[in-house]
């Protein structure tokens, strides 16, 4: 700033005399406003001193401050109604509520009044909100209070109002460029992020016996189609007009006749259909669920066993399913071992097959059961199975073979299968070796072994999803397993990984906790079977890329044998043919599923989008949370493909190549620093999170299998999830006070601030909570008020925070509570249980906690000040 | 004058790669049939994988009869197609058969639009190289129609 302080005095005069100005024309704010913006931009075309550009801008940031502070000029969200007519230029909308706590928009008499030319004089010397430029070199403290929001797609209010949700539909960017040039210009990623099984409080569904779509593309009829008259509409994904069948006209929530357009189905843009049998290939599966159980010396050392049958036994009867619902358990060390429970028998009886070269199966009746009429039998066998092979002393393992038995059992019905796995398999097929050299996990330069050792699991996951079967793993293991390999299982089977490092009953209880929680939510959480989503979108788009955990089948079909509500996907999308013309696109994923009871049901989410044909349209409506979502996908893909340095290389020139177009293309006004639109000043912080994320991060030592489910993480979990566990967030929680609480269930949760990852934010005599996702640390400074210590922790002083703290007490007073009722808060809002960690100074966890302060330079990693200046080095190349 | 083996080789050569130019389209229309899903890609895969060895192992053989038939120019013509094919054979996924397209990624629109691509550099590879041949073939082979004129 020095350089600016000799013109001070000029600047604070014609600062005063414009704020005068302001103060004056109270009623005709809006008018004297854009008339010096107007005076000011005549300026900068008479003027083109360098200087002189400075204190313009300088005046116009100062103004804008001003006003924000002073809550003088309304917001442009409140300024205009959401309802404009013209889809392509309408920057209010592209205001990112990330500031909405600061400006809740108010009703104004501004330009409402004012005669339309001056609206509209107003509306283009004004930029947007997610456009206002931020030098990021200066402005240290970028991130918003709370949670970033996304932001809102610049339509219609009437059609936004009725947009798919952004936690279940979300595009990377919400202003879809009119070319793939112009896309190629911009150098941001366009792609979709889904969440489109996810548990929803409300949920429209729909039982008729026709189900509208239209003829020639198969879309859904939805919120965004256009009625030409009463009897006809028009498909907004390839524009064909269809008729609307007679039983459509009839609306059976208001009963009346004729009115198509308030049907549920073009009143809601996530609904569900019951599927008429014309949705089906076969009758609808019953629930099928398969445990297969790793038995050998190191699994019941592990003493995990016990936690699955006590979990399972006291779950039982909370399985998603009917009267139909199957069961069976598969043990297997070097033999695979089978479980007859057939009715009638007065104990289970266990069948050993130890030709694992050629597996069959003795009794292939009675293995798979039904569990309503042999319940007594498998509880039995729960209670009896972790004593069965207390003495174990074999401690070779055949997963390839137990697979093959599960796969064999299952083809028949499909159905999900739940690995349990402790070590890496050493018979039968599927053998792996070890690959990882532990001496080389921190010095070496490119990390190898990435991709799988073998195409066993690959081969037997197609096989699996060809017999609608899915595989869930669940590694709990101390050593190097090749989840590489193993994973592979489960991403083409659409089944999902869990992983706990270091597991053990006695030296781990938290692990063991984590493991408990996570596998009640997965025994009792939806389940859709034989499940397939197609995902379309408007004419001229086409998908390039999936992400996620599945099989592809065709262009835009996935198929998934199992969908669970807490599998994300991500689409990567290109523009093939101009969208010239088009005010609008729209995509729609759909998602035929068989419910746990037996019903085939089809599940819609269409999410409609503007078009825009400028750079600016299509910076203003960038999602920073979902570009950054989508290009950790992608980097993970290229480091499987190429290498983790080449990719490392790709996410750090993504930032530099957008905030190039950004610097080259949208700014009319040439400033020093690192220029980033509002709604992208995130983006470098997130790149340079995502370097030092687990799944990317170099030089420091980092578990082979630790970085392979970091990077199974990124492609599969949902976007909000992922997010977390990119940028954690830190709150200050010493000083929880109720001011901006939310009242959630008759419980009062405070919401600290959001803080910055850096430890110049941590002081000693504070307390902070670090969530990371799949963990919460909470951080105890040295002098940290006694209070907290007291009232909080329940313990006197500093030196009597116990090492190993899993738990807050639960005690009667007020901190305590507003604390639980914080951590409570965070936990409910993912469906996995975050470990909660009180770390001391001397705490071993220290490293991994101050592992997450992005903003710190390591010793092989950048800070995030030096990150910015090698940004900016190369933009300004 | 007897029929060399160069001349031999040509005729070899030109029969071969009208088999090859076959391969060539018998591929772009199955990831066309891919691209327009009309096909699964593991079916797809499946027939798809058995040929590529083959191809690749008749390209190699007359490399190897014009090396021994010291028709150094052919074959300086045939080596970057052949270098390509080890490069492109050691370079594949991970596999436990032969062949290179993994039904995985072959729906990946990069990964098949490549392989749409290499179809038709192939084809028309294949293509010029048959009419080399012929004309290979042609001024080399004693019994050839050019001489039996010149010889009238």
């Amino acid at each position: 700033m020095a350089h600016r302080s000799a013109s001070t005095p000029v600047l604070d005069k014609t600062m005063f005399y414009l704020l005068q100005c302001l103060l004056i024309v109270q009623n005709a704010r809006l008018l004297s406003h854009s008339i010096l913006l107007k005076n000011f931009h005549k300026c900068l075309t008479i003027r083109h001193s360098q200087t002189f550009y400075k204190f313009v801008k300088m005046i116009i940031s100062k103004c804008s401050k001003e006003e924000k502070k002073k809550d003088f000029f309304p917001p442009p969200g409140g300024v205009y109604p959401q309802g404009c007519t013209q889809v392509k230029c309408c920057p209010h909308s592209l205001y990112s509520p990330l500031d909405c706590p600061m400006f809740p928009p108010q009703p104004s008499a501004g330009p409402a009044q004012l005669s339309p030319s001056l609206a509209g004089l107003s509306l283009q010397s004004q930029t947007p909100e997610s456009l206002r430029v931020v030098n990021l070199l200066q402005e240290r403290n970028l991130l918003p209070p709370g949670p970033v929001t996304p932001p809102t797609p610049c339509l219609p209010q009437d059609l936004q109002k009725i947009n798919c949700h952004p936690e279940v539909f979300r595009s990377t960017l919400t202003s879809i460029p009119q070319t793939q040039s112009l896309l190629n210009k911009a150098k941001l990623p366009l792609g979709l992020l889904l969440h489109p099984f996810k548990d929803l409080s409300q949920l429209p569904v729909v039982t008729s016996s026709t189900i509208v779509r239209c003829r020639s593309c198969r879309t859904y009829i939805n919120p965004f189609v256009s009625f030409l008259d009463q009897r006809r509409w028009k498909c907004n994904l390839c524009y064909r007009v269809n008729d609307v069948p007679e039983e459509f006209m009839y609306n059976p929530v208001s009963r009346s006749y004729g009115e198509p357009h308030k049907r549920p189905e073009v009143q809601n843009a996530t609904i569900e259909f019951i599927a008429p049998s014309e949705y089906m290939l076969r009758p609808p599966q019953p629930a099928v669920y398969l445990f297969v159980l790793d038995v050998s010396h190191n699994a019941v050392e592990t003493g995990y066993l016990d936690v699955v049958c006590q979990s399972l036994l006291e779950n039982i009867n909370a399985l998603p399913g009917d009267s139909r619902t199957k069961i069976g358990f598969i043990t297997f060390d070097s033999t695979i071992h089978f479980y007859n429970l057939q009715e009638g028998l007065s104990q289970p009886q266990m069948l050993i097959v130890s030709d694992i070269d050629d597996i069959f199966l003795p009794t292939p009746d009675s293995l798979l059961v039904n569990l309503n009429e042999c319940k007594e039998l498998v509880q039995d066998l729960l209670k009896s199975l972790p004593q069965m092979f207390g003495k174990t002393m074999e401690t070779q393992c055949a997963l390839g073979p137990a697979l093959q038995a599960a796969f064999k059992l299952l083809s028949a019905t499909g159905g999900r299968v739940s690995i349990f796995q402790t070590q890496l398999p050493s018979l039968g097929v599927g053998a792996l070796k070890s690959r990882e050299d532990p001496n080389q996990r921190a010095s070496a330069k490119d990390i190898q072994h990435l991709s799988p050792a073998t195409d066993f699991y690959k081969k037997l996951a197609l096989d699996c999803s060809g017999q609608q079967v899915a595989v869930d793993l669940f590694l709990l293991s101390s050593q190097y397993c090749d989840l590489a390999s193993l994973g592979c299982i489960s991403r083409y089977s659409a089944g999902s990984v869990y992983y706990y490092p270091s597991y053990h009953q006695q030296h781990n209880p938290a692990g063991v906790e984590c493991f408990q929680k996570d596998l009640k939510r997965y025994l009792t959480r939806k389940i859709g079977f034989e499940a397939v989503m197609r995902i379309r979108c408007s004419k001229g788009l086409s998908i390039h890329t999936f992400h996620g955990n599945f099989f592809v089948r065709s262009t835009d079909l996935l198929s998934l044998p199992n969908v669970n509500p807490d599998a994300g996907f991500a689409v990567q999308m290109s523009i093939e043919e101009n969208l010239v013309d088009m005010q609008s696109v729209s995509f729609q994923a759909a998602l035929l599923y068989t419910s746990s009871k037996g019903e085939r049901r089809i599940r819609v989410h269409t999410m409609c989008l503007p078009v825009v044909n400028s750079l600016s349209d299509i910076f203003a409506g960038a999602d920073v949370q979902a570009i950054t979502g989508l290009l950790a996908s992608m980097a993970v893909d290229r480091s499987v493909t190429a290498s983790l340095s080449d990719a490392r290389d790709a996410m750090t020139n993504a930032s530099i190549d957008s905030l190039t177009s950004f610097r080259t293309s949208v700014l009319t006004i040439q400033q020093p620093g690192l220029l980033a639109p509002a709604c992208l000043r995130l983006f470098p912080l997130y790149i340079l999170a995502l370097l030092k994320q687990k799944a990317f991060r170099t030089g420091t030592s980092t578990r082979l299998d630790d970085r392979v489910f970091a990077m199974c993480q990124l492609k599969y979990q949902p976007l909000a999830y992922v997010m977390l566990m990119i940028h954690p967030a830190l709150y200050r929680v010493d000083d929880l006070t109720d001011e901006g609480s939310l009242n959630v269930s008759e419980r009062i949760v405070p919401q600290p601030r959001v803080q910055q990852l850096s430890v110049e934010k941590l002081s000693r005599d504070g307390a902070f909570l670090m969530d990371a996702g799949s963990v919460i640390y909470l951080w105890i400074g040295r002098n940290c008020n006694p209070n907290f210590l007291t009232q909080v922790l329940g313990v006197p002083d500093y030196a009597a925070v116990p090492p190993n703290m899993n738990m807050l007490p639960e005690l009667d007073t007020a901190e305590s509570q507003r604390t639980r009722a914080f951590v409570g808060w965070l936990r409910e809002q993912r469906p996995f249980f975050p470990i909660l960690h009180v770390i001391r100074d001397e705490s071993p966890l220290k490293a991994s906690f101050l592992q997450n302060m992005v903003e710190d330079r390591t010793e092989s990693a950048l800070s995030y000040y030096e990150f910015l200046l090698h940004v900016q080095q190369q933009v300004s190349k | 004058m007897a029929f060399t083996f160069a001349a031999f080789c040509y005729m070899l050569a030109l029969l071969l790669t009208a088999a090859l130019i076959f391969f060539a389209i018998w591929h772009i229309i199955a990831f066309d049939e891919l691209k327009t899903d009309y096909k699964n890609p593991i079916d797809q895969c499946n027939t798809l994988n058995p040929l590529v060895l083959p191809e690749y192992l008749i390209h190699v053989f007359f490399c190897v009869m014009f090396l021994c038939a010291a028709e150094w120019l052919t074959l300086g013509l045939n080596m970057p197609l052949l270098a390509y094919h080890v490069w492109r054979y050691t370079s594949r996924p991970v596999m436990s058969g032969p062949g290179l397209y993994d039904p995985t990624t072959i729906m990946n629109a990069d990964v098949l639009a490549y392989c749409q691509k290499e179809g038709w550099c192939k084809l028309a590879f294949y293509l010029l190289s048959f009419f080399y041949y012929l004309y290979g073939y042609v001024i080399i082979s004693p019994v050839s129609p050019l001489r039996v004129c010149s010889n009238n």
